[in-house]
């Protein structure tokens, strides 16, 4: 049987929050979510009236800081309810029971909820080796199989769970795989980042609840509402990209100036994320504010894409630090000497040719 | 003064739109590989003043869209062209599919690339080899524009760039798009250089004004191939 669950409200006011504290957060999120403002209005009911949502949230291989970001939420209702109601269901970081008890948790949100709950992963799957991650005896693969059979959703929390992240960086020693790599069937929103923003994460969360359906996703299964933009498209330097004035090293005038990073390798151009618009730390700044170029956080296969601070990748091809550049002129420079050479050899394996032998001109349409 | 005195015919080659066209690419290549290779890499040209005052790198990369575009519907035009042009430019030439043009291919590399055999080769457009390379030329010019426009289409709406926005997915995301995109500039130069040796180089061994016949059209072909080819047809005046 099932026991009538708190509405998301309800546990607001019971922690001791007020109203006005409650509607402020709606507002905010209706806000990141890029909603109407009669959307506002949708999600105060829907957090008024909607029983919270059953989560299990998975740690496999990660470094838990997409749950220190969400901890860190600009509104504390966030981290307060969200996250402690969360730990009620199974949440291995933050939840109170451990051992058996903690895996019966998990188990009793599977059996009471089919097809209502949510799987939350933090970190990327091994399969080379599936004992690479194993939690209470079972691996990594097998509980995430298990628990996304009967879900409604799987919401993949940062890089790892989205793309692999670090342990998938070549030469990716363990198989690491990301969550829709062995997971099918199951609709999967990857919550890019490394790790994603607060107040994104917030914002898949609000998202699910309110409208009980999935937000709407890129080619890349990111939510467009805070992926569809490119941190260059929303950066506050972009005008210093489009009058060409470059930091050129990190101690110079135009870094003091806030010149673009473009030439220290920023990565913005090329990376989909809300970190110019929402930024880190309760809107505080965000890494380009702060002198740093992106470093594609929110893309696959960012730690393989090249040096962090070079705007060309190295090949590989040539010793370490070949980039497509110097691998290029080289080329145009060996085929300049080929062609110096070949030319050379025309004029003399060729000179009957060029000098109108009439021998070869009979000799050569017998031929041809 | 040294003179000689051959059987040679005059060929209608490159027909009006083919120059063109060619011309037009060439324009846009140069401009293409130079505006591309700035946004790639951009010179230190300004320190010490303020954005407000200054545009010229988003000029560059204006340049390089309008060039984009250009080059684009260039070559629609041309594929186009392939289809409807005179045998010297329809599709079939690049595409080596008869044993003839293999035939052909190999025996360019042995007179003109490796110079071990001497004899004529006999075609009038492209030879096999050249058209074959222009065929993968084109399929570059293919991929170029899919990732050229695939990250254009993260800063438009319009109808065209989107058609290749699919590409970004496919690829994994903007950044492999972007360094594809970034590598494939150096097989433009690199086939440019060579391309320009090689006309300097037909011109000079074979003298059918190869050169030239991208200004005018014409090509002087020796009079036993063109009859050869030209047999079934009576008016040997044209063709
Ligand atoms: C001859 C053909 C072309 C060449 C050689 C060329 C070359 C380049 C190069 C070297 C870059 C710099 C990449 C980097 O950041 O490292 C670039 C950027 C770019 N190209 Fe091209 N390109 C060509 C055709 C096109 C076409 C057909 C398009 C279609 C719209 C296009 C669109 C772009 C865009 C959108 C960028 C990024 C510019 C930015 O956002 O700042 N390109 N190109
Ligand atoms: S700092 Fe980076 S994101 Fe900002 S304008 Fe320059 S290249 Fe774009
Ligand atoms: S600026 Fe780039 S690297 Fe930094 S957090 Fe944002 S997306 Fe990630």
């Amino acid at each position: 049987m099932k026991e009538k669950q708190p509405t998301f409200y309800e546990e607001v006011i019971n922690e001791g929050l007020s109203r006005k504290d409650f509607l402020k957060f709606c507002t905010t999120m209706a806000a990141f979510l890029g909603l109407e403002t009669s959307g506002v209005g949708q999600i105060v009911h829907a957090l008024q009236t909607k029983p919270r949502l059953p989560v299990i949230w998975f740690h496999f291989q990660e470094c838990t800081c997409c749950s220190e970001s969400f901890i860190r939420a600009s509104h504390p209702i966030v981290a307060s309810i969200v996250l402690d109601k969360i730990s009620l269901d199974y949440q291995e970081t933050l939840m109170a029971a451990s051992g058996f008890q903690a895996e019966s948790a998990y188990k009793t949100v599977m059996e009471k909820y089919p097809g209502e709950y949510i799987v939350m992963v933090e970190g990327s799957i091994p399969t080379e080796n599936e004992a690479y991650c194993c939690i209470g005896g079972r691996s990594a693969l097998q509980i995430l199989e298990e628990a996304a059979k009967n879900a409604k959703a799987v919401v993949a929390w940062g890089n790892c769970a989205s793309s692999g992240c670090v342990q998938a960086a070549k030469p990716n020693p363990t198989g690491a795989k990301p969550v829709h790599k062995v997971i099918s069937g199951k609709p999967i929103i990857n919550v890019q980042g490394c790790p994603p923003i607060a107040d994104v994460m917030a914002g898949v969360v609000v998202h699910l609840l309110t409208f009980d359906r999935i937000p709407q996703l890129d080619e890349l299964g990111r939510p467009k509402a805070f992926y569809s933009r490119r941190v260059h498209d929303t950066c506050y330097r972009r005008a210093n990209f489009d009058a060409g004035l470059f930091v050129e090293s990190f101690d110079d005038e135009g870094a003091k100036r806030g010149y673009c990073l473009y030439k220290m390798g920023c990565k913005g151009p090329v990376t989909y994320n809300s970190c110019g618009i929402i930024k880190w730390n309760d809107g505080l700044s965000y890494p380009i504010q702060s002198g740093h170029p992106c470093i594609g956080c929110s893309e696959a296969g960012f730690w393989d894409n090249g040096p962090f601070y070079q705007h060309l990748p190295n090949t590989g091809a040539f010793g370490i630090e070949t980039t497509a550049d110097k691998i290029g002129l080289g080329l145009g420079v060996a085929t300049a000497v080929g062609i110096a050479g070949h030319a050379i050899v025309t004029n003399i394996r060729k000179h009957r040719n060029i000098s109108n032998s009439p021998t070869v001109d009979s000799e050569t349409l017998k031929e041809s | 003064m040294r003179s000689r005195s051959i059987p040679l015919r005059e060929v209608y080659v490159w027909e009006f739109p083919v120059r063109l066209y060619h011309w037009i690419n060439a324009l846009c290549i140069t401009s293409l590989c130079i505006t591309g290779y700035i946004i790639g890499d951009p010179p230190a040209l300004m320190k010490g003043t303020e954005a407000y005052f200054n545009y010229w790198f988003g000029t560059v990369r204006f340049v390089h869209f309008v060039s984009a575009f250009l080059f684009f519907f260039n070559f629609v035009f041309r594929t186009y062209w392939g289809f409807v042009g005179n045998e010297f430019s329809r599709w079939y030439n690049y595409i080596p599919l008869k044993p003839s043009q293999w035939k052909e291919i190999i025996d360019v590399i042995k007179v003109d690339v490796l110079q071990v055999t001497h004899k004529r080769i006999g075609s009038i457009g492209h030879n096999a080899l050249a058209s074959f390379v222009y065929f993968i030329t084109f399929l570059i010019f293919v991929f170029q524009c899919l990732t050229g426009f695939g990250m254009y289409s993260a800063m438009s709406n319009a109808f065209l760039p989107n058609l290749f926005a699919w590409i970004v997915p496919v690829l994994g995301g903007d950044i492999l798009v972007r360094q594809i995109h970034h590598i494939l500039m150096w097989g433009f130069i690199l086939f440019t250089i060579v391309h320009v040796y090689l006309v300097f180089y037909h011109d000079y061994i074979e003298r059918r004004g190869v050169t030239s016949s991208m200004i005018g059209g014409w090509k002087f072909i020796e009079e036993d191939i063109v009859d050869s080819l030209d047999e079934n047809t009576n008016d040997k005046t044209k063709k």
